[in-house]
């Protein structure tokens, strides 16, 4: 696993305070872990500051499960 | 119309001097000071460097952390403090119409920590305007009410109120009348505070508002002591279950006593000073014993308000002495700020419930930390000086005033 991968799930692991095994790839936010609309602002929003990058709103709007977060930050991320 | 009378069923409370109503009660009458230093931040260099503060509070024993961290610590005390009220008023809820059960909190000031927290967080950045999404969910004051409805699913009137210091005495005068006035069953009111944080204790020090009797501050709060240096910053809070008698008795309730009058007025004054007359405590006090149909000699304790400023507290005493006449000598009066210090936006809630437990047990909680007779206040008034005085209790009020020239005045009768 990345270690832009391990952070991701850190960071999903507590702020919407999941099981790590529930933090698959194909997970989510919204439908598998729980998450509502807010949460998962918050979440772009950690990721923005952990890998020091700006997602654009059209963008962060495609990034939808735990995978979609993870290849989005490694081509992104500085 | 017949005005419906309303009862208190169900009591919660989490204060510096203890974290449920038996263990305030006890801390009440044995007259324990919550005062310690500052753990919230590290105040050494504030001039204030203590406060009443909530003790071994797990957060995580009451509410999920998920939950819990969507919540200032406000709006933790508030929904804590009303789980324990709603429990201890035995709530059938599938019996409730829930579209007639409310929650009218008050707050002072609300999310104090949240917004100091996204502050600095903010200007500590780069500019980048990078904010929670929580943030002012968290930090906004009607969120305690919004999220104390949310959780037990009460669907009637919802809001905080906010007059500063008097906030949770406007929010048991707003329950009280919209369940006499038939709009709702039962309500859950009361008050919470948290601005125990860098940004609270700043400021009011800014006031010149807070004791700075750093060396001893177990003894700080000292209301009517001749050196009395200004208020004890307290946090928590306190819930009241108040509910339509008949409603109650239908259910077979446990009642503690009666909520028969509620008295508000406002000094027009100054935004931080009370009127020198007491001219706003008199007219509330004497505007709640007109809504309860009560003559003042019927009155046998006044929790006051009582914050240990050297200003407020004579003023407050020369309106009782006023209004009640030849009958204040034989008043119990205690200020209970000298032990849980003052909540603030939550004081009203807490000293309510000081109130309705000196009915219960018919004992009056004392004033700590007398030292020294102030010369400019009667000693004929019986300010019930360190230590607790049993007593026939049968009607009990409690005065409440906030920044902005705020009074109000509720009054709890045995039933």
């Amino acid at each position: 696993m990345s270690e832009i991968s391990a952070k991701v799930k850190q960071i999903i692991i507590d702020k919407l305070g999941v099981e790590e095994s529930e933090v698959t790839p194909e997970a989510s936010f919204t439908n598998d872990l729980g998450a509502d609309s807010l949460d998962t602002v918050e979440l772009i929003m950690e990721f923005e500051k952990e890998f020091n990058v700006s997602i654009p709103d059209d963008q962060a709007e495609t990034i939808t499960t735990v995978g979609q977060a993870v290849a989005y930050l490694e081509e992104h991320a500085k | 119309m017949q005005l419906k009378r309303v009862v208190i069923t169900g009591l919660g409370a989490l204060t510096p001097i203890g974290n449920t109503v038996d263990e305030y009660w006890n801390g009440l009458k044995n007259g324990v000071s919550g005062a310690a230093g500052i753990t919230r931040f590290d105040a050494t260099r504030f001039r204030t460097r203590f406060a009443c503060e909530v003790k071994n509070f797990d957060v995580q024993s009451y509410i999920p952390r998920q939950e819990a961290r969507k919540m200032d610590w406000f709006t933790q005390y508030a929904v804590v403090t009303a789980d324990q009220a709603i429990e201890d008023a035995g709530f059938d809820k599938e019996k409730l119409d829930l579209d007639r059960v409310g929650v009218i909190w008050g707050a002072g000031i609300g999310g104090l920590k949240t917004f100091e927290d996204e502050v600095l967080s903010f200007g500590g950045g780069d500019g980048t305007p990078r904010f929670n999404p929580f943030f002012i969910p968290k930090m906004i004051a009607d969120s305690a009410s919004g999220l104390i409805s949310i959780r037990h699913g009460f669907r009637g009137p919802t809001y905080v109120t906010v007059s500063a210091c008097a906030s949770s005495g406007n929010a048991l005068i707003d329950a009280f009348n919209y369940i006499r006035l038939g709009k709702m069953d039962a309500c859950v009111s009361g008050g919470s505070e948290a601005a125990v944080t860098q940004a609270g204790v700043g400021g009011f020090n800014a006031l010149k508002a807070l004791s700075e009797r750093n060396d001893d501050a177990a003894t700080a709060s000292r209301p009517y002591d001749k050196d009395r240096d200004g208020f004890v910053l307290g946090e928590g809070g306190a819930a009241l279950v108040l509910e339509e008698y008949e409603h109650a008795k239908a259910r077979g309730a446990k009642i503690y006593c009666e909520i028969v009058g509620g008295g508000m007025s406002s000094d027009a004054y100054h935004i931080t000073a009370p009127h020198p007359d007491g001219r706003g405590a008199f007219m509330c006090m004497k505007l709640a014993l007109e809504d309860a149909g009560l003559a003042p000699e019927a009155v046998d304790y006044v929790n006051t308000h009582g914050t240990s400023t050297p200003i407020g507290d004579p003023q407050e005493l020369k309106a009782i002495e006023r209004l009640f006449g030849d009958h204040v000598t034989k008043l119990n009066i205690s200020s209970t700020k000298s032990m849980t210090g003052h909540l603030l936006g939550g004081a009203a809630a807490i000293e309510a419930v000081a109130a309705i437990l000196a009915i219960q047990h018919q004992t009056i909680p004392p004033t700590i930390n007398h030292f020294t007779d102030d010369p400019d206040i009667n000693p004929q008034l019986n300010l019930t000086f360190n230590q607790a005085q049993t007593r026939e209790v049968n009607v009990a009020i409690s005065n409440t005033f906030g920044f902005g020239g705020h009074n109000t005045c509720v009054v709890f009768k045995k039933i």
